[in-house]
């Protein structure tokens, strides 16, 4: 039972009980340990906003996989972050119904106001810029998602007031396409 | 009231809400629902989808009631699976999201109904990771669904019992394959299976699975609502039903509409979307998302139908289609196109993961004036190779779509690319 080797290789200064008790409740969800490992490893990013190494060694002991066998899950999938990240990530659309309408202006403009190239994240610790594919919402080309926020109908000119917007925090407005 | 022309979209609210249980059921809401686990078999259900002619609104258009006929019915079948594949992720397709956002309880209804059709006990909504608004919006209809009695134990009064799990996927457009789709769900890297077996016979944990598209199933519920004579009525010619149709692009009012199938081309870009913007010309259009052949202007009366689109040399794949400016060069926008197939590309085939970074080097050098001749024989090359029959998914044969026809139909705007021959003395 998965539920006894908490105890042996998941020691509380590794991972919180509260990341153990949201791991535990995706694990209900699934016949058999491993298939969690996905959901488990947002569970510790959540918390985190990356996986460190310790976190994800001891998410495998959890899970009854080998670091190795979850990393290579890990390292799949452009949404686990294996590095650290900024507070807040920003995911800008370069797919074809973005990239037509200016998505490419739209990045230049984000990446300085930033100071930082795709794939960097700002020396305050506030902002990491990634590139990402399709958001699905093209009739509202070209987006950009930060944090958990989707903006439609960004132009190099509003790259500012969406950024002083991340700044204080607005709450998520609706997504209404 | 049930809005008996725009079915799919009757219940979505213009403040932008999801809307609520009660609000589904006052159009008629989880009444196909009661009517299949109350009157029907599991058989019945499968036969009025199958007469009702719904094709997989995914991409394929593989008849969804066939697809479920598939699956073994004999008890000794064991566990099975019902998956929504919600993980929509083909560049310019925006209309799962809309579903899942707006009327939650319409893809609910339909993943009960189909999981009662193959008797599935558990389903799972594979949803892209970027979805946090659906995924929101879903959780709280899941929750309100199971405390109205439409999910869990003893639905609708019957013996039936589905448990509905949301999983929040983690990126990489290949989990849209059915197969790699159900390696990501067990929690592995999503690299597609062989097939077959297929899914029906061995799929989520070598179980027998079912895997549809979100659209797919919210048609689903009121074809058992109001039978599939209804249903077949509503669409205009060969194919049944209606469809989330979208176009973007440099068109006036770029957007999403349910009309029936068969609506022409012509009328969705002219009609819906206003036509071309102030100073622009259609010069083309990918008719279902990215892993499309091109149209071009002169297919515009074609219906928005499987088959027709398909004897035109293209797919009518998501019907959300990208259109094409006179202004966009369509080398840069294969380009585009063919970079995301390539970082996409799980890497698990030679093909695929060799042919798209081989392509997407071959039209950098060719846009940064630096191709060769042999250049455009060499892509033509390339898409026979990573066509249909020699990969291991659809990914690599998809990429070679608007390839393929952008080299037949825009061959001039190619060859512009290419240096000036030198004179040879």
């Amino acid at each position: 039972m998965w539920t006894a080797k908490l105890h042996m290789d998941a020691p509380d200064d590794v991972l919180t009980a509260q990341e153990i008790a949201e791991i535990r409740q995706e694990l209900a969800h699934y016949p058999n340990q491993s298939a969690a490992s996905i959901e488990a490893l947002k569970v510790i990013q959540k918390h985190r906003g990356w996986v460190p190494d310790a976190s994800l060694k001891a998410v495998a002991a959890l899970l009854d996989m080998s670091p190795e066998a979850l990393d290579s899950v890990a390292t799949f999938y452009n949404l686990i972050f294996r590095r650290p990240v900024g507070r807040t990530v920003i995911l800008c659309c370069n797919s074809v119904s973005c990239w037509m309408l200016g998505a490419d202006l739209v990045g230049e403009k984000l990446s300085e106001h930033l100071g930082i190239g795709f794939g960097q994240t700002s020396p305050d610790g506030a902002y990491t810029l990634l590139p990402i594919v399709c958001l699905g919402a093209c009739d509202h080309a070209p987006v950009v998602m930060v944090g958990e926020r989707l903006h439609h109908d960004v132009a190099p000119d509003t790259v500012a007031a969406l950024l002083a917007e991340a700044e204080t925090g607005a709450e998520p407005a609706e997504s209404t396409s | 009231m049930n809005d008996t022309r725009t079915p799919l979209t009757q219940n979505v609210r213009a403040d932008g809400a999801a809307a609520t249980l009660e609000e589904y059921c006052r159009t008629g809401g989880y009444r196909g629902l009661a009517r299949a686990v109350r009157e029907l078999t599991p058989q019945a259900v499968q036969q009025e989808v199958k007469d009702a002619g719904l094709r997989g609104r995914g991409g394929a258009g593989f008849p969804a009631g066939v697809k479920w006929g598939l699956v073994p019915m004999d008890v000794a079948a064991g566990q099975k699976y019902l998956v929504v594949n919600a993980d929509e992720m083909e560049p310019g397709t925006f209309k799962d999201r809309y579903l899942m956002e707006r009327d939650p309880h319409q893809l609910i209804e339909g993943v009960a109904i189909a999981a009662y059709a193959i008797q599935a006990s558990v389903a799972y909504i594979f949803l892209r990771g970027e979805y946090h608004l659906a995924a929101e919006r879903l959780r709280r209809a899941i929750r309100d669904a199971e405390q109205g009695g439409y999910l869990g134990r003893d639905i609708g009064g019957s013996t039936f019992a589905l448990d509905v799990h949301l999983h929040s996927s983690a990126g990489r457009y290949i989990c849209g394959e059915e197969t790699a789709l159900l390696n990501s769900l067990e929690g592995k890297r999503a690299t597609p299976r062989a097939k077959p077996p297929f899914p029906q016979i061995s799929g989520l944990w070598g179980r027998p699975t079912v895997v549809n598209n979100v659209e797919t199933l919210c048609n689903v519920p009121h074809i058992l609502r109001n039978g599939s004579s209804w249903y077949r009525a509503l669409g205009k010619g060969a194919d049944a039903g209606t469809k989330l149709f979208g176009a973007s692009g440099r068109v006036r009012r770029p957007g999403l509409w349910e009309l029936p199938m068969g609506t022409s081309i012509r009328e969705i870009i002219e009609d819906h979307a206003g036509g071309m913007r102030e100073g622009y010309r259609l010069r083309g259009l990918l008719p279902g998302g990215a892993s499309t052949d091109f149209l071009l202007p002169e297919h515009l009366d074609l219906p928005m139908e499987f088959d027709a689109i398909a004897r035109a040399g293209s797919r009518m794949g998501t019907g959300t289609m990208i259109v094409l400016d006179d202004r966009t060069c369509p080398v840069q926008m294969v380009l585009n196109l063919e970079r995301f197939f390539a970082q996409e590309s799980c890497g698990w085939c030679t093909p695929c993961r060799d042919g798209l970074p081989w392509t997407v080097r071959i039209l950098e050098d060719l846009v940064a004036g630096r191709g060769r001749p042999e250049d455009l024989m060499q892509l033509e090359r390339l898409c026979r190779m990573m066509g249909p029959g020699n990969t291991f998914c659809a990914l690599a044969p998809g990429a070679a779509e608007p390839l393929q026809s952008a080299l037949a139909y825009f061959r001039d705007d190619f060859e512009r690319y290419l240096p000036r021959q030198t004179e040879v003395a």
